[in-house]
């Protein structure tokens, strides 16, 4: 694990606003004493905080280029959202082939592991293989985190294989040890991130058991290094790979694209994602096959290390899907091995931090003092005790975190 | 301490907030750590409760009783009663109207998911006078 988390706030520029407390979909930001803080146990690194924050104290962190320095054998896991960045006088191909000339040896594409996994899943829909109902997707890492810590009743219904990221890494490094004849230490896999939650993925732990992983790149920073390449310096070796299946998860409604006959919903944006696992959680949504979530409003491609507008990038994805599918040209990888190859290892477990506390009646005392500070105070939810809500204070409070007499709205005591 | 009570005011007149009282009662018992799958038969019988009192009762009182060992869920309306119980205890039976229906609900289903899901249930009611619904659910 490194030191670094995805979602960092630099206190000296933060002006105490509560934009950022306002925007958090799980109430992990408080303000004390003019600074905000982030609760990491409670967040789910879906980024809608950094893209408020007014003066960029608030940050996406991932690493640098620089860390290509430390391997002979460089591997570029190239999202499919990154194809979408470009003018459309960036081909495809070129996209993929540039990477070579910003410090890259050899580029995967997340897609041909997406390919693969679309299809290991159409097979389990046929043969019923999934238990819990409906299966939920797993690529998206802030909703799994948020079904984790919000909905554990769920946790059974998120779908055991491995993350498109995941399995593309074990893939491409098995094609890097052939291509280069190198040992293991000497190759580098970075995966080139479209968002901050995948890069706490990758660094705090949740993607942790996959080792062929070597660091995490942002999408933004690749743009920037590959914009200033000249094109005629770039030598063309590489074709697009992937099928139009496994370059659509990129896009919300993709993934679920290749399941024609399956019962399903695709979500988007994190409010509208807590809104359908409710239903999902009280049994309202019977006869569902599918749930594909996503934090990001548009899918992966509405991640926030991207540069283009979402529907920008979203209608450049769907050209190069109609393309490659004329083509006819790509078809998917060879997938012959076992099928725990293809799956988590360790399934994710639920992480109760919303508890008020482990004993039962410990927690009903809480409970019954919350509530009676509730009732002093003004149900305005005006944030300006540094809580989201009144309902936050009044557990703050209870919870020995701030003093009362922050809320210049308390009522008069009767 | 023994016991919480919430108390809740179920509005009769729109379906724009009908189960919110249950909505509201989730997130605490969550947040109690009330076992998973206790929270889930409570919400859902609650809800079923709720969605009656709004068509058949124009509404009424929800009140929880979160005790060491068992949940306690009243559901107290002053609406028109119901005539037959036996009969409205059969799956798939509704007095509901065309209108409740078209908008999903109205199946017929209320009653017989409160009884399934609950641990214990008792029905009071008089024509004309109302209805009161007791579910009570073990914590174990």
């Amino acid at each position: 694990m490194k030191d670094f988390r995805a979602v960092s706030l630099d206190a000296t520029k933060c002006i105490g606003c509560t934009h950022c407390m306002r925007k958090c979909p799980i109430g992990a930001i408080r303000v004390r004493d003019g600074k905000a803080s982030i609760d990491y146990e409670k967040c789910i690194f879906c980024g809608n905080c950094i893209k408020v924050c007014p003066t960029h104290a608030l940050n996406a962190r991932y690493d640098t280029y620089e860390i290509l320095n430390g391997y002979k054998f460089k591997v570029a896991l190239l999202p499919s959202c990154l194809y979408g960045q470009f003018p459309h006088i960036f081909s495809p191909q070129l996209v993929l082939n540039s990477l070579k000339n910003i410090g890259f040896d050899h580029v995967y594409e997340v897609a041909r592991a997406s390919d693969i996994l679309a299809i290991i899943m159409r097979e389990k829909f046929v043969m019923q293989e999934f238990e819990h109902m409906p299966a939920i997707n797993n690529n998206c890492p802030a909703c799994v985190d948020l079904i984790q810590k919000r909905f554990p009743t769920l946790i059974d219904n998120l779908i055991d294989l491995l993350p498109p990221a995941l399995l593309a890494a074990k893939l491409a490094r098995e094609e890097a040890r052939e291509i280069s004849g190198l040992p293991d230490e000497d190759i580098g896999v970075f995966y080139i991130s479209p968002c901050p939650a995948k890069v706490e993925a990758i660094n705090g732990g949740m993607y942790s058991e996959v080792k062929e992983l070597t660091g995490v790149l942002s999408v933004a920073e690749t743009c920037k290094l590959l914009n200033p390449v000249d094109k005629n310096d770039v030598e063309r070796t590489m074709d697009v790979k992937a099928s139009n299946m496994g370059i659509a998860w990129c896009t919300s409604g993709g993934e679920s694209s290749n399941f024609p006959n399956t019962k399903q919903l695709a979500v988007d944006g994190i409010e509208n994602v807590i809104s359908v696992l409710k239903e999902i959680e009280d049994d309202k949504l019977t006869n569902l096959d599918f749930a594909e979530l996503y934090a990001c409003h548009g899918g992966c491609v509405g991640g926030l290390l991207n540069i283009t507008n979402t529907f920008v990038a979203k209608s450049k994805i769907h050209t190069l899907r109609k393309t490659v599918m004329l083509n006819k040209t790509n078809s998917t990888d060879k997938f012959d091995k076992p099928m725990a190859y293809y799956c988590l290892k360790n399934k994710p477990k639920a992480n109760d931090v919303f508890k008020l506390d482990k004993d039962f009646s410990v927690a009903m005392e809480k409970m019954a003092k919350i509530e009676s500070v509730l009732k002093r105070l003004p149900h305005w939810d005006c944030g300006v005790c540094g809580s989201p809500t009144c309902r936050a204070f009044a557990e703050d409070v209870v919870n020995g975190k701030v003093e009362l007499d922050k809320c210049d709205h308390l009522k008069e005591e009767k | 301490m023994d016991s919480i009570v919430w108390t809740f005011e179920v509005d009769g007149k729109n379906f724009e907030h009908a189960g919110s009282a249950s909505q509201v009662t989730k997130a605490r018992l969550k947040q109690m750590g009330l076992p998973n799958d206790v929270v889930r038969r409570v919400i859902i019988a609650m809800y079923e409760g709720e969605i009656n009192m709004v068509i058949h009762a124009d509404g009424g009182v929800a009140t929880v009783t979160v005790g060491q060992d068992e949940v306690v869920v009243e559901l107290k309306d002053t609406g028109k009663g119901i005539e037959n119980i036996e009969l409205a205890m059969k799956e798939g039976f509704s007095t509901a109207t065309g209108a409740i229906r078209e908008l999903g609900f109205g199946a017929g289903m209320g009653l017989p998911n409160m009884k399934k899901y609950s641990d214990e249930m008792v029905i009071d009611s008089t024509v004309g006078v109302g209805t009161t619904i007791t579910m009570k659910f073990k914590v174990a």
